[in-house]
């Protein structure tokens, strides 16, 4: 168990690093100039001088080559300074930081949404015997995936603020503020949980343990709740690790539509105005969120199936 | 009452009916315990709707053991789960009653339905190895039964599980109670089963094919279990069987079922000693572990030259790492063997005995630990590349599975011409040609190139796989229990199609089995493993008339069948 999760770990430092030399060659390749575009931003006027452009540049080391930039960003990156944003002079760590909480808060509601929701919905298909009700409820993932997020948003805005005045529209104050932000977000996520639980439950109830149960006098809620849903949850529990990036990935939609602060709006921001630094901080730092949680996903999959063995040396021999 | 099963006339069915408050007082012996009337079951399918049972009567009395015997596709599995509708979800009851004690079970509510399932009708599934929820504890299985039904509180469930899984004939029930289904062995797991199905006493069991995956001495004890049993507390049990040894050896009353009817009903005895219907005497005849000894292959007039010598083989496998040391399984322990030219020499073992590994050794599947391997005179053992393929072209392999063997997107000319087509053989006119004849060597019309496999029935199917095998005329071919997934008349018909292909091709056999009443028909030479070691080889006539190893002794007497009379019919 110890050897696994050290393993683990180790290969969680090179997701980082991979995560890291990939965005600093994409960025690098971007057609561009970072300090220009940050000039231009900082100053109104829209005149540049190139003098001072040269010093922007040498303060920030762009006019080194490349292979050195890379060398000397990395070695600060492993102490945990990712330097200081181009764009607001303000250190990228603390940056992220301030904006994390706010995205920690939006995405946690949405995760919890779409399980609770995409779960539910995926229990109740399978359990009615109504056959119209089971199609309507199986049809509604489908639908969940495909309609944009932002067009959801605009949606859920247009009925729950402006018309019936629940909600606000916009912004960060507390628990209502969090509510129209957090459902957008779980509409594709929990759609994808509710289309792969309802498809494992199916594959579940099919099995012959499901007949034992039958057999035992067990009723259909006993049979669908304590033998088929746990199961069935295995698939379920790995799309959830995967979905973590979505949902990071979705807030920077989200948060824009619903000008929330957060890291999907530090995000849209640094990549607009070309900040590096700021970029590559909020790729490290996704990427460990996703290693992280995918580790953690791992690491519940024994408790739930005694089957799973988490080791290290999987090589097992065949009689 | 030999006939009573069969009749269906109402004077009897009244007399039933006025009997039942003498029955609901105590158990009368006189009256059935399950009475089922003109049973009739259909399956809603995308082609409609198709009848699985047809009008079937049948009485299951107290403290007897009643078999339910047919091929696959008889209606003896829809019957045995439509007595506590027990269905697939396509599946329903059309016509006909099924009284158990005072209830019709057939026109009970689900609710009322699930007080009499696991209380008083308890089943015992298939499959072991699926039958369990794989995520929970053996006890807490077992114990379920008892919580569902109000018999024990939750400590008491706990406790009494451990001693119902302990009546059930498993050894350290305590320690079982608390492990996984996947921790215990294919037998051990039939024990469980049964313990869930006999933890709330019922009256009746219904054990659907209870041994059919385990191994024959392991089915023995476990049959053995269930009778004492049914001897002990008076249960009564509905065996599902397509075994009809097993049948003959466990019970008292026969059903024999075709096509969803039952064509014969009555004492075991008397139906195995005189069967009035046709169906019962073709079952009979194709029996293998009920038919005296009848070879199938002509001994050869000449000792044959060897095509593959086996010397010393040992294969290991690395185990996954316990306390910081390595383990090795030995799968093969110094195996030897000699196989001739156009001759069969059949493995013979328990699952887990070694015999598809030795199999894998000899194709060079896998790679021994050590030993050396000789094919017709070259050795092999080392192969590389060009050498591995030739011998890959002279030696082919029927697997076990005839459903999962062949690629349900090929047509059966693609299935069949896919040999040749990777050995580059011929342009693809000579190959259809090709594909053409070897249907028509395995008996199978030529129009069946254009179909898929699963249009075809396993019958068929492992005809298929066999021309596969014969495309590139190899000479050797390797079974992997190439009939134990069929039914007895098709496995007889298999069978027959091996030893007829054999004497007009020359090639040789590699039989595996574990059914040393089909090895016992086609082999020329038996080799009976045990643990990865030969604990005994001969011909198969010494090998069954003096065994000379004691396991060899075990696994004979284990055959199911030794309490049925020879029939007659052998020769026909």
């Amino acid at each position: 168990m110890r050897r696994y999760v050290i393993k683990r770990l180790a290969q969680a430092v090179g997701v980082l690093w991979a995560a890291y030399t990939v965005s600093f060659l994409v960025l690098d390749f971007l057609p561009g100039d970072p300090v220009s575009a940050m000039a231009g931003a900082g100053m109104d006027s829209g005149q540049t001088d190139p003098a001072q452009l040269a010093k922007l540049r040498h303060e920030y080391g762009f006019d080194k080559p490349v292979l050195v930039q890379y060398a000397e960003y990395l070695g600060r990156a492993v102490r945990g300074d990712f330097g200081d944003a181009v764009s607001t002079g303000r250190p990228v760590t603390s940056t992220l930081a301030d904006a994390l909480p706010q995205t920690l808060q939006l995405t946690g509601a949405a995760l919890l949404l779409a399980v609770v929701l995409g779960g539910g919905l995926a229990v109740v298909a399978t359990y009615t015997s109504r056959r119209w009700l089971r199609q309507l409820l199986l049809s509604l993932p489908p639908l969940g995936v495909s309609v944009p997020t932002f067009w959801v948003g605009l949606l859920l805005v247009e009925a729950f603020s402006f018309k019936l005045h629940w909600f606000p529209a916009f912004g960060n104050d507390g628990l209502r503020g969090l509510v129209l932000p957090a459902l957008t977000l779980a509409v594709p996520t929990g759609a994808q949980v509710a289309q792969v639980l309802a498809k494992s439950l199916l594959t579940a109830l099919d099995q012959a343990y499901v007949e034992t149960a039958r057999a035992k006098g067990a009723d259909r809620w006993r049979v669908h709740l304590r033998h088929a849903l746990r199961n069935a949850s295995l698939p379920a529990l790995t799309v959830v690790g995967l979905l973590v990036g979505q949902l990071i990935a979705g807030s920077v939609v989200v948060e824009t539509v619903f000008s929330r602060d957060g890291l999907g709006r530090v995000t849209a921001a640094a990549v607009t105005t070309q900040d590096i630094p700021l970029v590559q901080g909020v790729v490290v730092f996704g990427a460990l969120i996703f290693v992280a949680t995918n580790l953690l996903v791992d690491l519940v999959y024994p408790l739930l199936d005694p089957r799973i063995v988490v080791a290290s040396d999987r090589r097992a021999g065949f009689a | 009452m030999g006939t009573a099963a069969m009749t269906h006339d109402a004077p009897e069915n009244s007399d039933a009916r006025e009997n039942r408050d003498a029955r609901e007082n105590g158990e009368n012996v006189t009256t059935p315990l399950l009475e089922i009337r003109g049973l009739s079951v259909s399956y809603r399918t995308r082609g409609g709707t198709v009848p699985a049972v047809r009008g079937v009567d049948l009485d299951v009395w107290p403290g007897q053991v009643t078999a339910v015997v047919g091929e696959s596709g008889s209606g003896k599995s829809t019957t045995a789960h439509a007595v506590t509708r027990l269905l697939a979800a396509n599946g329903t009851i059309d016509a006909g009653t099924v009284r158990f004690g005072r209830h019709d079970l057939a026109a009970l509510s689900e609710a009322e339905l699930r007080t009499v399932r696991g209380a008083q009708i308890g089943l015992v599934p298939q499959d072991p190895t699926v039958s369990l929820n794989p995520v929970k504890r053996i006890g807490e299985q077992v114990a379920e039964v008892l919580r569902i039904h109000g018999l024990a509180t939750r400590r008491g469930a706990a406790a009494e599980a451990v001693a119902v899984l302990d009546r059930a004939g498993l050894p350290d029930a305590a320690v079982r109670a608390r492990q996984y289904p996947h921790e215990l062995s294919g037998g051990m797991r039939q024990r469980a089963l049964i313990a869930i199905a006999i933890a709330a006493k019922p009256r009746l069991i219904i054990a659907d094919e209870p041994t059919s995956a385990l191994d024959v001495t392991v089915q023995r004890i476990i049959l053995d279990h269930l009778q004492h049993l049914t001897e002990e507390s008076g249960t009564a049990i509905l065996l599902v069987t397509h075994d009809l040894g097993v049948a003959a050896d466990r019970a008292q009353r026969l059903v024999v079922m075709s096509q969803g009817k039952v064509v014969e009903a009555g004492e075991t005895r008397a139906v195995l000693a005189d069967p009035q219907h046709d169906y019962t005497r073709r079952l009979l005849a194709s029996a293998p572990s009920l038919t005296t000894a009848r070879p199938r292959t002509p001994v050869p007039a000449a000792p044959a030259p060897p095509l593959v010598e086996a010397r010393n083989l040992v294969k290991e496998f690395r185990l996954p790492r316990a306390g910081g040391e390595t383990r090795t399984l030995r799968a093969v322990d110094d195996v030897s063997l000699t196989l001739r030219r156009g001759q069969t020499l059949a493995l013979v073992g328990e699952s887990g005995s070694g015999k598809s590994t030795t199999a894998r050794l000899v194709l060079r599947l896998a790679e021994a630990t050590s030993g050396q391997v000789l094919f017709d005179g070259t050795d092999v053992t080392t192969a590389k590349g060009a050498e591995v393929r030739e011998l890959r072209r002279r030696a082919q392999l029927v697997y076990q599975n005839p459903y999962a063997s062949l690629d349900p997107r090929f047509s059966i000319g693609e299935v069949i011409t896919e040999p040749l087509r990777a050995f580059k053989v011929g342009d693809r006119a000579s190959r259809l040609d090709r594909a053409r004849v070897l249907l028509d060597r395995v008996a199978l019309p030529a129009a069946t190139l254009e179909r898929r496999p699963a249009e075809l029935s396993g019958g068929q199917r492992q005809r298929v796989a066999i021309a596969r095998a014969l495309a590139l005329s190899p000479d050797l071919v390797v079974c992997d229990e190439p009939v134990s997934a069929l039914d007895v008349s098709v496995q007889a018909q298999v069978l027959d199609l091996l030893a007829e292909l054999q004497a007009d091709t020359g090639v040789a056999y590699l039989f595996i089995s574990h059914d040393l009443a089909v090895v016992r028909q086609i082999a020329h030479q038996v080799a009976v493993m045990r643990a990865g070691r030969i604990v005994e080889t001969g011909p198969p006539e010494d090998l069954f008339s003096e065994p000379r190893h004691e396991y060899t002794r075990e696994l004979l007497a284990a055959i199911p069948g030794g309490r049925v009379p020879a029939p007659e019919t052998t020769t026909s």
